[in-house]
């Protein structure tokens, strides 16, 4: 067991950080339905962090606690080394987690610079009427974070479809954009719900290029959704692994790829089989 | 200068400004549709319960008088003394964003998610209970309302005499123009610029827009739903003012000045429910046709009161040709 204050480097050379994110022991129910049992788990700083398990595992929920979509019943979040109180999905937000939805979220009446800059809202600090006017502080900002959101444009490569407007883009590019929107807020933990959902093989290669160049490039934290095994296994350093609300695996793609639970998971063993094993 | 032309100048001056007060409380219904998909019929009412709660604190009338008197037996209808304008307009103000809370602490925030039909049923209920409270609190009569800024500095009333003058001498043909509308007008363009900048501008004028947007996407952006519903109500309830004190100046403060909203009504399938410029444009398209068409046409051939529904014809033909109104948005879809 690693320390959470410490970083460690891997076996093929990354550095990963201290913890930065620690779920325990959390247990979400809608109704009598337990979506998640007791499930306990980290994000460590600069690590890609994926949640991987069929579909209906509990994965989904697992994001909307982390983003405060949901509040678990039983469990604690910490964050940055204080327990986080139950807060409002957009106290997370201003907290410094950005997140994408499964569906995609997008301001689809704006266009792609817009939905961008939206990701910039947090960092908008200077005075109501200076902003008004245009004066001051309130341009520098501007332009400040005029400047952080066609960075990322540039590098997510949507520079042709700046001024388009969302509505109008195919499901691949308004992927894209919503990465990019949850990029420009600057966040330290980034959530991926299914990333490459419902793309071809191709989008889902751009995809992974995009979320590794993000990584590398900005240091991103970075906690992905997954159902698809192979992707998450070449993206992520380490992986956690549900099934029916519960945590199955935890470790590196390698450990979690030769547990025995996990196989079992994925080739549909009957569970009430596995019982009686 | 030709007479007749010079006539309809006039009234087509006259139906500007006049579309200038029908913009004004068309404004109103755009903001809180915008960012909430909410119809709200009460504004109308609300544009009277500022209206009056401004009169009530200028005259220094303590609320719920009636109510005070019957449960005690006393006998107190004013505190004795009255308040300047300017400060009585900032209460006013804090009065209404305190409305603007409890509309949405107390009603809208039960009903989020429902369907638009019901959070207009509760507008309406929302309508006549706001009106039972204004009467309840300032009592029924008509009253008249002046707001000063300064001794002899009020809002004028009665026609400009100077513009007259000036333009007789000028063209030949003196032009009767409401001092009141004047004011009007210039107050409505101040307000619509400061609307617009405030929208396009300021961090909460984007989070409104992206609230209007996808609420969803909102929250994950770190923008506060709650938050943003109660400012547009405020806003809504600081425009409703303005209109207030215009039209309560024209003709007294009275029940009758909850019936602008329907005034508001075609305005909004003209201008759209959602465009800011659309609210404006819309309105003064109404106000100088339905004044011209009256002239022109209702007049001389229908037998006059065309301006009874002239406003609403025109909203008619727009719902057929143009659902979306002049500026609303188009709704694009990719199938």
């Amino acid at each position: 067991m690693k320390d959470n204050a410490e970083s460690y480097v891997t076996a093929d050379g990354r550095t990963i950080g201290p913890v930065v994110m620690e779920m325990k022991n959390i247990t979400l129910r809608f109704g009598g339905v337990e979506a998640i049992k007791d499930i306990s788990f980290d994000i460590r700083e600069g690590e890609i962090r994926a949640i991987i398990g069929p579909n209906g595992a509990g994965k989904s929920s697992m994001l909307n606690v982390i983003s405060g979509f949901y509040v678990p019943q039983e469990g604690e979040v910490w964050y940055k080394g204080s327990r986080r109180p139950p807060v409002k999905p957009f106290e997370v937000a201003q907290q410094g987690i950005a997140r994408t939805f499964q569906n995609i979220a997008l301001f689809e009446g704006m266009s792609v610079l817009d939905n961008v800059m939206t990701g910039r809202l947090t960092h908008m600090k200077t005075g109501m009427l200076s902003q008004m006017l245009w004066r001051g502080a309130a341009e520098r900002e501007e332009v400040a974070n005029r400047e952080v959101a066609e960075k990322i444009i540039d590098f997510l490569e949507i520079q042709a479809i700046r001024k388009t407007p969302v509505a109008r883009l195919p499901y691949g590019l308004k992927k894209r954009v919503e990465l990019a929107r949850a990029l420009a807020a600057e966040p330290s933990i980034l959530l991926l719900d299914e990333p490459m959902a419902g793309m071809n093989v191709e989008e889902k290669e751009d995809m992974s290029r995009f979320i590794l160049d993000v990584n590398d490039e900005f240091g991103t934290t970075i906690a992905l959704i997954e159902h698809d095994m192979g992707v998450v296994m070449d993206l992520s350093d380490r992986v956690v692994v549900m099934d029916y609300g519960k945590k199955i695996g935890d470790g590196t793609p390698h450990d979690v790829r030769n547990n025995q639970a996990v196989i079992d998971a994925y080739l549909g063993v009957a569970h009430d089989e596995e019982d009686a094993t | 200068m030709n007479e007749q032309l010079a006539f309809t100048i006039e009234v087509f001056a006259n139906g500007l400004m006049a579309g200038v007060l029908y913009a004004l409380v068309a404004l109103g219904f755009v903001l809180i549709y915008k960012a909430s998909g909410i119809f709200n019929y009460a504004q109308g009412v609300m544009a009277l319960f500022a209206a009056m709660t401004l009169v009530g604190i200028q005259n220094g009338q303590v609320p719920f008088s009636h109510l005070i008197n019957a449960i005690f037996g006393t006998d107190i209808h004013k505190f004795g003394w009255s308040v300047h304008s300017f400060l009585a307009i900032i209460l006013t103000v804090f009065v209404m964003i305190a409305l603007a809370w409890a509309v949405q602490r107390f009603v809208f925030r039960h009903l989020v998610g429902q369907e638009p039909i019901i959070l207009f049923m509760a507008t309406i209920g929302l309508a006549y209970f706001l009106e039972g409270v204004a009467d309840l609190m300032w009592g029924s009569e008509l009253k008249a309302l002046n707001v000063c800024a300064a001794e002899g500095a009020c809002l004028p009333q009665g026609m400009n005499m100077w513009l007259e003058g000036t333009t007789y001498e000028a063209l030949g043909y003196g032009f009767f123009i409401d001092n009141l509308d004047i004011v009007a007008s210039i107050i409505a363009a101040i307000l619509v610029i400061g609307l617009v900048m405030f929208a396009q501008y300021t961090k909460q004028g984007r989070a409104m827009r992206a609230v209007a947007d996808d609420h969803q996407a909102a929250l994950s952006v770190g923008v506060s739903l709650n938050f943003i519903w109660i400012l547009v109500w405020s806003l809504a309830g600081f425009v409703a003012l303005v209109a207030g004190i215009m039209w309560g100046a024209k003709s007294g403060v009275q029940f009758s000045l909850s019936l602008i909203a329907l005034k508001a009504l075609p305005v909004l399938m003209l201008g759209g429910f959602t465009s800011i410029p659309g609210a404006i444009v819309g309105g003064l398209i109404i106000g100088v046709g339905e004044k011209l068409f009256e002239f022109l046409i209702g007049a001389p051939f229908l037998g006059g009161a065309t301006e009874n529904w002239f406003a609403y014809m025109l909203a008619l033909l727009f719902l057929v040709f143009r659902p979306q109104g002049l500026f609303g948005e188009k709704i694009i879809e990719r199938v």
